[in-house]
């Protein structure tokens, strides 16, 4: 929970954004995030980000399912209440393979909408600052984070040279808050517009 | 860039093919001398079926791919679409061989492999008396040449579509018409493979050893088996041409969706696999449980659990991450584990009718299979040299270039 300052490039083709984000990278910028309307292949790999862990979260999930099945089903049938099934034995896992299946898709699929939720910060009344409200539309915005050591007029100049259509600097709450929509209250003091 | 568009046999591949098949010829007259040339003749015959059904259905499976692709308008597939075609050659030569085996076993009268042959038994027996109509030589004749022929006609028909664009570029419009065309022949090719493989077939060939015995997941069973294996073998071919510098255009991407599909299946062959055996443990009814009495509770326990092993728990572990379904080492080595599991899983299916007491595996089996191995390299390596490895006018080819998982 800080306020930072950002350099916020707007655009408006995918074709330039790609050659940008090498460019403002190479150029040693920090880039904060990119925003855009729908999902671009191999922007993450442009963007140098690692691969996600929701999958090894998902598979601890799955495992945990699986040992949950069969140890309580284990319990149940062998220690707690060991009824007699037409005779089979109290340890027939052949019968009990499909509750185990069920329960570590249960799991798996749980956990990772939860962890999905957690990773990107969603949940209801959970608000976050929106750059530019047109990357839910049809601009792609990168945000670029200020240091100390960043001059701003030179970045601006970089990123229009590289083909961003709207400029602007934006002082910006990085984490979350609690609000809504309808009754907001931004708590930093700039409210740069975010209009392009 | 420049593409290496013919493929040259390497002599080395030649030798290997050559030699694999000599191996082959070799076990064939070391078994018959051994096992085939006496009144019963079961061991020999039941060792030509189990490799000639496996590996007819196997390159079978190569065409089964490139169809329902066809059909689902993928595109990823068609910088090395021409391997599968080339497999899919195989059809032909090893359909003519099982066909002969078949033949030799119906008409032979020197093996207990099918019960239902023996006319004497069955009009004593109420069960084989019911099934007749369905288990008799002629209809068992009649539709194995309209299975094996209908999968070769068909097979040329397509791999004619496909290289009747190689020296035309297609206009917007014609392209339209091509994958129409192409959607119209593989539909029927499905729809053929859905009557023979994925239903009939698999219960003549393979079922009926057990003819008192029936299930209904037994064709999807064996079409899954099947398919797993047919997808290895596509892999391990896009992996040798990549290693001799062929197929510039496909790279680890295609390599991971050969993969996936590797894992998919595997699941659901499993599944399948589990399917049919829970719900006849289960249920613990004598009609339905002597299937597995020899298998599950019998002399192939090791080959039972083995199977499950190697076809289930491996592929599952190993190809879970997504830099193991990348890697062309780990690729390859599962290609060929998931190859010689379902060829296990092919053996248990059929030996476990006619030897319940013991598993009579030895060197002439794999010696034989070797030989079909020699026969599925000789006539993959010979069709990909006679015709271009890229499609290069398909309206879909550049999809597959720039394929990206």
């Amino acid at each position: 929970m800080a306020i930072k300052k950002f350099v916020v490039g707007c655009f408006d083709d995918e074709d330039v954004l790609f050659p940008a984000v090498k460019k403002v990278r190479s150029a040693g910028y920090k880039i904060h995030d990119i925003y855009t309307p729908m999902p671009i292949h191999g922007l993450d790999k442009a963007m140098g980000l690692r691969d996600t862990s929701l999958h090894t979260a998902g598979f601890i999930y799955g495992i945990t399912g699986t040992t949950t099945a069969l140890s309580g089903i284990g319990w149940i049938f062998n220690k707690d209440w060991p009824i007699n099934f037409g005779g089979k034995s109290h340890f027939d896992l052949p019968a009990w393979i499909p509750i185990t299946f069920e329960l570590t898709v249960l799991f798996s699929a749980v956990g990772m909408v939860l962890t999905f939720c957690y990773l990107c910060q969603l949940a209801p009344f959970v608000r976050r600052h929106h750059f530019n409200l047109r990357s839910t539309d049809d601009q792609f915005t990168m945000v670029i984070e200020c240091t100390g050591k960043t001059n701003e007029a030179s970045l601006e100049a970089f990123l229009q040279s590289i083909g961003a259509k709207g400029i602007n600097v934006q002082h910006a709450e990085t984490g979350w808050w609690l609000g809504s929509y309808a009754n907001d209250k931004k708590p930093f003091e700039s409210k740069a517009a975010v209009t392009v | 860039m420049s593409l290496r568009e013919h493929f040259e046999i390497p002599g080395r591949y030649k030798q290997w093919s050559f030699g694999l098949m000599g191996v082959g010829v070799l076990s064939l007259i070391i078994g018959y001398i051994m096992y085939g040339g006496h009144e019963q003749g079961t061991r020999f015959w039941a060792t030509l079926l189990q490799n000639s059904v496996y590996f007819l259905l196997i390159t079978n499976a190569a065409m089964f791919f490139f169809c329902a692709l066809t059909l689902g308008m993928g595109g990823w597939q068609l910088t090395f679409r021409r391997v599968t075609e080339a497999i899919s050659t195989s059809v032909i030569p090893i359909g003519i061989i099982t066909f002969v085996i078949l033949m030799c076993i119906v008409f032979g009268g020197k093996t207990t492999i099918y019960e239902w042959l023996d006319k004497a038994a069955v009009s004593k027996d109420a069960v084989l008396n019911g099934k007749k109509g369905f288990l008799n030589p002629t209809f068992f004749t009649v539709w194995a040449i309209l299975s094996i022929g209908l999968w070769s006609l068909l097979g040329i028909k397509m791999r004619q579509l496909s290289r009747s664009i190689d020296d035309t570029p297609l206009s917007v419009e014609e392209g339209k018409k091509y994958i129409f065309k192409n959607t119209i022949w593989a539909a029927l090719y499905i729809i053929w493979f859905a009557l023979t493989v994925a239903s009939v077939t698999p219960w003549l060939w393979l079922m009926s050893i057990n003819a008192h015995w029936f299930s209904t997941m037994y064709s999807w069973y064996t079409f899954a088996s099947s398919f797993v294996a047919g997808i290895a073998l596509i892999t391990l071919f896009v992996i040798y041409l990549k290693n001799q510098g062929y197929l510039e255009y496909t790279n680890e991407e295609h390599l991971h969706d050969l993969g996936k599909f590797q894992f998919a299946f595997s699941i659901f062959w499993t599944y399948l696999w589990f399917a049919q055996f829970m719900l006849i443990w289960y249920a613990n009814i004598s009609e339905e449980t002597i299937y597995f009495k020899t298998r599950f509770d019998g002399a192939y326990i090791g080959v039972f659990y083995l199977n499950l092993i190697i076809n289930f728990l491996a592929p599952l572990l190993i190809y879970m991450r997504r830099g193991s379904k990348r890697n062309y080492a780990t690729v390859t080595f599962m290609s060929v584990l998931i190859i010689f599991g379902h060829w296990l899983d092919f053996y248990q299916m059929v030996f476990a009718g006619p030897f319940p007491d013991h598993v009579p595996l030895n060197l002439f089996d794999f010696g034989v299979a070797l030989g079909f191995v020699g026969l599925v390299m000789w006539q993959t390596g010979t069709a990909l040299s006679k015709h271009p490895l890229l499609a290069k006018n398909h309206p879909f080819l550049k999809e597959s270039i720039i394929h990206h998982t």
